[in-house]
């Protein structure tokens, strides 16, 4: 069966790419998944407030202090290395250590210099980027429009920096989401990742305190996203990956059937363990065996908004049928 | 003058900018295989340095790392070194005062077995009447008797070459050497440096001595012995053996000064004479102030006058001839300048060398008179040294008479021996551009100053000079950066008196310096200021608007904390500022600056990322947009004066001293202003109000839950809690906030929080350590951080109202809790330990729970730099005028010295019991023998017993009721408590404190435990914690640290806790309650979290209780008194580990770096870390169940 899909410049055998996640820091999770025949992992992100947060923590505790005391002109030795190295490192260690392909991952919302990183990502071995444009609109000053112009720039800028291929991971929260794709595409994404997944803030209302968790996905967010993926594949030739949602073969299956070119997954490899890639990969070899399709590529988009048999099924009616379901209850 | 062309090809290179240290340490490091040194300011930058280096891998000339060993003190590092040198390495050391004379023995011993050594000295005074960190020649002074050979260095360049003349010379004569310059003023000048490359370095080591130093070696394969002890028959002899070592010595140094001229230009001599060659009158110095004077002859010299200055270098061995030789014949009147007093000497030391010189040389004038020599002391802990003194010095050596014995820098009007000095004299050539600074430490002045010499010195060939005067406190550290630039060599090593630009980089020093004072007329003024141009006028107090009319000062504004903040760089507003001094100074074109500017950010800042250069650059473009100058108009229109230094309620004493030192006018305070015995009263902390918080804490006492939490974290007493009776509210201002106080026992009475708003530093630490969230709000707690200028004056009226509130009874606080403790008057307050300090809540516990009977030994270290660094101190009285007793004495003795405290006391008590058997039958002394007074409550009612005492001691008409009135009140207990960080406890003062722990005396410790060397800049000690980055450990310390609680535990009869006042405040309040209950030894071992640790202190709470909750700071109490009841002496007042360890490392700078330097290695030392505290847990854990036999009273030893 042909599964091969193409995806950032690169060939990749099956749709199944590890998204996103901490798995990469033990490279023993990592040798599992290549054995487990993930096409290409996407390495953490590296945080534009981490990148920045740790620079400015690192000046703020070296230097805040020195030069203000007679008997101390520093109180810390001075580091040898500066802020993201150990991204780098982390990078270059994989790239030692595996063949698949490494996607790079950016994660801010502001430009700036960390963008810089961008270039040392790809000397240190990564063979694409991942940028993900993680964003929560707070400021009632900001307007839509201002804030999709900066992000925006901040895809054009990085594309004008580096001759890499881009992929941009995506909110579902923009007033037209089609738009802001085209947009994106336009200023140089070579796909579009949908969609990101937020950490939840939760409160605890003994200390009056708000905690921040990340609970692992489930199939049931595979919905909104399979909507998006059909809207946008019906308008865009652009690659898009899916992320959040996929734990079986059947829901990466729904996924190329409303546009995915790539299926990343996390959440069901932390649960099952990075062997149960290749239990996807046959699920959805077997499945496509079952029906009779000759290749992946023959299903992609068959469920998209412009050649599903009832686009408004994604659309509005959508509601009111369920709606009336429920009246029928 | 340099004569770079005869140099060898590769010496044509860039100069370099560089301090003292670093000059110095550059050569000492390339030729040394071992290196063991101790910190000390001004010297601990050299060690640090070549530590820094071998970290880095660079190679000594030979190829070989030096092994760089830090040390548990001077003595320490003496010895290694003394061992090194046996066993045939070429070693050396650094240090400075307290540390030369702790390793005087060594020197001794390393002189008398003929070892070539180098040991650099950057000069400073040793403690007398008090401590002072700054230079002078006491200490040198002191090593003279060693045999040590003495070379003095004046400058940058000569402390470079005189330290290779002294490592050339060493090994060629066999004399070690002790180099010196100034402590500070050439140790921390920058100055420009012709450096010396690898090979000229190996070019002028013969070998051959080196290979002679190697078969002197101790090795059994040659076996000798050293270090015998001899009998009359023999020592003497021996000791006389060495003569013609000595004799050789001083032509070895001369010939290795002429090679080193022969391949640099540099040419020096072992005395060199500058000025008339037909010189009538002739000054002798030796370091720095040569400089100076130098400068100053010229000066002379080219107005016609016959002066000259002969300037020596090598003072031991001194050689007779050469400094007869060198001393032209014309000169009929010398003055020795000694920067070194030894009292009840005929003559200082300097002044006694030159007499016997001349005498043995038989050296008289041309016409063969005797030479007419005075002596004159100056300098004393870098007291100012400038042309004017040089000049007076002159002018009194032309007098009829000249005064034998003088001073001069200071008025002497208790000894009359000062001279007369012109303070308008001034010899600076006007083409020099002189700089004055006024920053704050955390804004970044000088460190962009640094830069900007670099820059101008490195970059444009001009010679630049810098020195930096920094504050005595450390929370809002003020510092005044002393900038020259010109085209001609810079050897002016004083402060600049007239300045051509002025930036002041605060605007509210506007209201507490004059910093137009030394500006010259038509000077540049760059303020950094809230205000535009055409605004500003009328915000400057009129003082200034005076100066810069009558000066026409050129005025400019910036706006540089906008720029800054915009730029997201804070309060960092330093790129900024030096970038509009680039503009307005003329030292070179402005877009060149710029872009150097940028490169130097790059350099400076590469390392902590891009994003940090980023915001710089920015910085750096958008600060000129912001640069403006001001028209001021013709005449003074402000009505505001700069407020007075300290209030008029202040007493005398601090108004006529303190008020002079705190305005930074100390120079012009006479002699007999002074105590003459270095004792100055307490509390005077209090009368300097800094305003250095941008925000304060402001109390909602409806959210309150009167948990008193914030004033127990706070380090500066800045944030205090009052419980009184309502009707004492009368008068109070309309603002003042008061509510129920809630506790059962003191029911009816009222309670107020309230900030001191011009002593708090704004750490913010209270407000995060606060529990109370409003409900509805919960981001508003009971109190929160506001701006401190708009309630400033509101505040300050309710603080001072709330000051005089009466104190709560004593008596009355049952529950003496970490809340009930609150309720007690602190009697240290406002001291100057940095925002957040991690330490100074403990002493202020200290004094609030023991403070009107306590005597505080006090090592030398942080506490006793915020603890008795003039002009102001923190401890303080309560209203019966009973307050802490406080004394350093030194580093490593203070285990001993507060012991001394408690033997006295003990004398005096016992003393005191014996007059009162005495005087029976007309006293009835039996209660007040016998009363126990373990407990406060008891101490109060032998108070009572006192005062009844001295109520009947008067109609008793017998000598021992006269001798009791003396020392009656020694019959109330005393609390001795002998206070210090982990560089005492756990190094330099450790066998003492052993020692002290040892015997059963009531003496209680207390070590404040920033686990590293925290006043001289972060060095790891004992109590380093595994895997953290200090300076001697930069890759993370690879040993946990010593168990000090569980080696005092061994002895069985010592008291022992620890604690972390953030993660358990009661265990804390109970532990030094228990402690000093205790009569025998305590040691209480205090968590302290420090600026060292690399995060922001504000969390310092939340941070111990990760680190209680990690298991690496178990908290516990033993106490030897549970033995008697046959229970386990050790409480574990901490939960089991929660596996916290990593999460904690991850949030510390010093643990991060390492981190960040390799994370396997931090990974490593996360898991060996969590193991640490799990195995340390279970033997606590152990010690915590253990069944002991029941004390036998009738075995016990009698104490």
């Amino acid at each position: 069966m042909n599964l091969t899909c193409s995806y950032l410049g690169l060939e990749l055998p099956h749709p199944f790419v590890v998204g996103a996640s901490p798995m990469v820091d033990d490279l023993d999770v990592v040798r599992r998944l290549e054995d487990a025949g993930a096409a290409a992992i996407v390495v953490r992100s590296l945080f534009e407030e981490q990148v920045h947060h740790d620079e400015l923590a690192a000046a703020a505790a070296i230097d805040g202090p020195a030069h203000a005391f007679a008997e101390a002109t520093t109180y810390l030795p001075e580091p040898m290395v500066r802020g993201a190295d150990d991204y780098l490192e982390l990078i270059a260690g994989l790239r030692r250590s595996v063949d698949i392909p490494l996607i790079a991952s950016l994660n801010g919302v502001h430009g700036g210099r960390w963008l810089d990183y961008a270039d040392d990502l790809m000397t240190a071995g990564a063979d694409a980027l991942e940028l993900n444009l993680y964003h929560l609109p707070t400021d009632w000053r900001e307007s839509g429009s201002a804030i999709e112009d900066r992000l925006l720039s901040m895809v054009s800028g990085l594309k004008a920096r580096v001759s890499a291929k881009v992929a941009v991971k995506l909110s579902p929260a923009y007033t037209s989401l089609p738009h802001f794709a085209r947009g994106l595409v336009d200023a140089g994404a070579d796909a579009l990742v949908l969609f990101n997944r937020f950490y939840q803030a939760d409160i605890d209302p003994e200390n009056l305190d708000v905690v921040r968790r990340l609970e692992l996905s489930t199939s049931s967010e595979l919905l909104l996203r399979l909507r998006w993926l059909a809207v946008i594949s019906a308008q865009l030739k652009t690659p898009l990956a899916v992320t959040g949602g996929v734990h079986t073969g059947i829901d990466a299956i729904k996924a190329v059937m409303a546009g995915a070119s790539v299926v990343q997954v996390v959440s069901v490899l932390l649960k099952r363990g990075p062997e149960f890639l290749a239990t996807l990969r046959s699920e959805l070899e077997g499945w496509l065996e079952e029906y009779g399709y000759a290749s992946l590529e023959e299903m992609r988009g068959s469920m998209n908004l412009s050649r599903c048999p009832d686009p408004s099924a994604f659309e509005r009616a959508n509601y009111m049928e369920i709606l009336r379901s429920w009246r029928g209850l | 003058m340099k004569n770079l062309t005869k140099a060898a090809p590769e010496a044509i290179r860039p100069p370099s900018m560089v301090d003292g240290n670093e000059a110095v340490a550059s050569i000492a490091y390339r030729l040394s295989e071992v290196i063991a040194i101790y910190p000390i300011t001004p010297a601990s930058p050299m060690g640090e340095l070549s530590d820094a280096w071998a970290a880095e891998g660079r190679p000594n000339v030979w190829d070989a790392i030096p092994d760089v060993v830090e040390m548990q003190s001077e003595a320490g590092a003496a010895g290694a070194v003394h061992g090194a040198l046996q066993a045939g390495a070429l070693a050396t050391s650094f240090t400075a005062s307290q540390g030369l004379l702790l390793m005087l023995p060594n020197m001794y011993k390393i002189a008398g077995e003929l070892t070539p050594f180098v040991l650099h000295v950057s000069a400073r005074t040793i403690a007398t009447h008090a401590l002072s960190i700054f230079g002078d020649h006491s200490d040198v002074m002191a090593a003279r008797g060693t045999g040590f050979a003495l070379l003095a260095s004046a400058s940058v360049q000569e402390a470079q070459d005189l330290a290779l003349v002294s490592h050339m010379a060493t090994l060629e004569s066999r004399i070690p050497f002790l180099h010196f310059f100034d402590g500070f003023r050439t140790s921390h000048e920058v100055n420009r440096l012709e450096t010396v490359t690898d090979d000229e370095l190996r070019g002028l080591i013969n070998p051959q001595r080196i290979e002679q130093h190697r078969q002197r070696a101790l090795t059994p394969d040659r076996p000798l012995i050293r270090g015998t002890a001899q009998n009359p028959d023999a020592f003497f002899q021996a000791r006389e053996a060495s003569n013609p070592f000595y004799d050789a010595c001083p032509r070895i140094v001369q010939q290795a000064m002429d090679r080193l001229a022969a391949l640099s230009g540099r040419s020096y001599h072992l005395f060199d004479y500058h000025g008339h060659p037909e010189a009538e009158r002739a000054i002798v110095l030796m370091g720095s102030a040569a400089e100076t004077a130098r400068e100053t002859v010229a000066h002379l010299t080219a107005s016609g006058e016959r002066v000259g200055l002969l300037q020596v270098r090598l003072l031991r061995p001194f050689s007779s001839s050469d400094f007869a030789a060198a001393l032209p014949p014309s000169v009929r009147k010398l003055a020795v300048l000694d920067r070194t007093k030894e009292p009840g000497a005929p003559a200082d030391p300097l002044l006694q060398d030159v007499l016997t010189a001349l005498d043995a040389t038989g050296r008289r004038t041309a016409s063969g008179q005797p030479i007419e020599l005075v002596g004159g002391r100056y300098g004393l802990a870098s007291k100012e040294f400038n042309p004017a003194c040089v000049k007076a010095v002159f002018d009194q050596l032309a007098a009829e008479q000249s005064r034998p014995r003088f001073t001069v820098g200071i008025v002497d009007d208790v000894s009359r021996l000062s001279l007369e000095v012109d303070r308008d004299y001034d010899i600076e050539p006007p083409g020099r551009v002189r700089a004055l600074f006024y920053g704050l430490g955390s804004d970044g002045t000088v460190s962009a100053n640094k830069n900007s010499i670099k820059i101008i010195g490195e970059q444009t060939g001009r010679h630049a000079q810098g020195y930096f005067v920094y504050d005595s406190k450390k929370a809002g550290a003020v510092t005044i950066s002393h900038l020259r630039f010109g085209d001609e060599p810079i050897h002016s090593t004083y402060l600049i008196g007239r300045a051509s630009f002025v930036a002041c980089h605060q605007w509210d020093f506007l209201d507490r310096f004059d910093v137009a004072e030394r500006a010259e007329q038509g000077a540049t003024l760059l303020l950094n200021s809230p205000h535009t141009a055409d605004q500003v006028w009328d915000h400057l107090p009129r003082e200034l608007q005076a100066s810069i009319l009558e000066k026409q000062l050129k005025v400019h504004v910036v706006n540089a904390d906008r720029v800054a903040r915009e730029c997201g760089l804070g309060g960092r507003i330093n790129t900024v500022m030096q970038t509009c001094f680039f503009a307005l100074a003329d030292v070179m074109p402005v877009e060149d600056a710029i872009e150097q500017i940028k490169l130097a950010i790059e350099k400076s800042y590469g390392r902590r990322g891009p994003e940090l250069v980023a915001r710089n650059h920015r910085a750096v473009e958008q600060a000129l947009a912001s640069l403006a100058q001001v028209r001021p108009p013709a005449q003074v229109t402000s009505q505001r004066r700069r407020p007075p230094v300290v209030s008029h309620q202040a007493p005398d004493f601090v108004q006529k001293i303190t008020a002079v030192l705190l305005a930074g006018k100390g120079d012009l305070l006479p002699v007999s202003a002074f105590p003459v015995d270095g004792s100055w009263p307490v509390g005077t902390s209090q009368w300097e109000k800094r305003n250095i918080a941008a925000e304060i804490p402001l109390w909602d006492e409806k959210v309150c839950i009167q948990c008193n939490q914030c004033a127990l974290v706070c380090p500066h007493a800045a944030i205090r809690t009052k419980v009184y009776e309502t009707e004492t509210l009368g008068g109070a201002p309309a603002s003042f906030q008061s509510t129920e106080y809630k506790a059962p026992e003191l029911k009816g009475l009222a309670y107020t929080v309230q900030v001191a708003p011009e002593d708090c530093t704004g750490c913010a630490l209270c407000v995060e350590i606060c529990p109370a969230k409003d409900r509805s709000n919960p981001r508003h707690k009971a109190i929160d951080m506001e701006p401190q200028a708009p309630v400033r004056e509101r505040e300050r009226e309710k603080y001072d109202f709330f000051l005089g509130l009466p104190e709560l009874d004593r008596a009355r606080v049952t529950r003496l809790d970490a809340k009930g403790s609150q309720l007690l008057q602190p009697l240290f307050e406002y001291s100057g330990a940095c925002a957040g300090c991690g330490e100074t809540p403990y002493v202020k516990l200290l004094t609030q729970l023991f403070g009107d009977r306590l005597l505080i030994a006090n090592a030398t270290g942080c506490s006793s730099i915020y603890g008795g660094n003039l002009p102001t101190t923190p401890f303080t009285t309560n209203d019966q005028g009973r307050g802490p007793a406080w004394a350093n004495s030194l580093f490593e003795d203070n285990a001993e010295f507060g012991l001394g405290f408690r033997l006295a006391v003990d004398s005096l008590r016992r003393e005191a019991e014996s007059l009162l058997r005495r005087l029976e039958p007309e006293l009835d002394w039996q209660a007040i023998v016998s009363a126990d007074q373990s407990e406060e409550s008891e101490v109060m009612a032998q108070r009572e017993r006192i005062v009844v005492l001295r109520e009947l001691l008067p109609r008793i008409d017998r000598p021992a009721a006269r001798r009791l009135e003396v020392i009656a009140d020694y019959l109330v207990r005393k609390s001795v408590w002998l206070v210090g960080g982990d560089g005492w406890a756990y190094d330099i003062g450790y066998g003492g404190l052993d020692h002290v722990l040892a015997l059963r005396r009531d003496v209680n410790v207390l070590v404040l435990d920033t686990q590293v060397y925290s006043n001289t800049g972060g060095q790891q000690s004992k109590a380093t914690p595994l895997g953290a980055a200090a300076k001697f450990a930069i890759t993370g310390k690879e040993t946990p640290q010593k168990d000090l609680g569980m080696e005092a535990m061994s002895y069985g009869h010592v008291f022992v806790a620890q604690v972390a006042f953030g993660a358990d405040m009661n265990q804390a309040v109970r532990a030094l309650r228990e402690a000093e209950a205790h009569r025998g030894p305590s040691l209480v071992i205090a968590y302290s979290p420090c600026v060292a640790h690399g995060y922001d202190l504000r969390y310092g709470g939340e941070h111990q209780k990760l680190l209680v909750q990690s298991g690496l700071w178990p908290l516990y109490r033993f106490d030897p008194r549970r033995f008697d009841q046959g229970e386990p002496p050790l409480v574990l007042d901490s939960k089991r580990p929660r596996g916290r360890v990593e999460q904690l490392l991850r949030q510390e700078a010093r643990f991060r770096m390492v981190e960040r330097l390799d994370p396997k290695r931090f990974d490593g030392f996360v898991k060996q870390s969590q193991r640490i505290a799990d195995q340390r847990r279970a033997i606590y854990e152990q010690l915590a169940g253990i069944a002991v036999p029941v004390a036998d009273a009738e075995a016990e030893v009698p104490q």
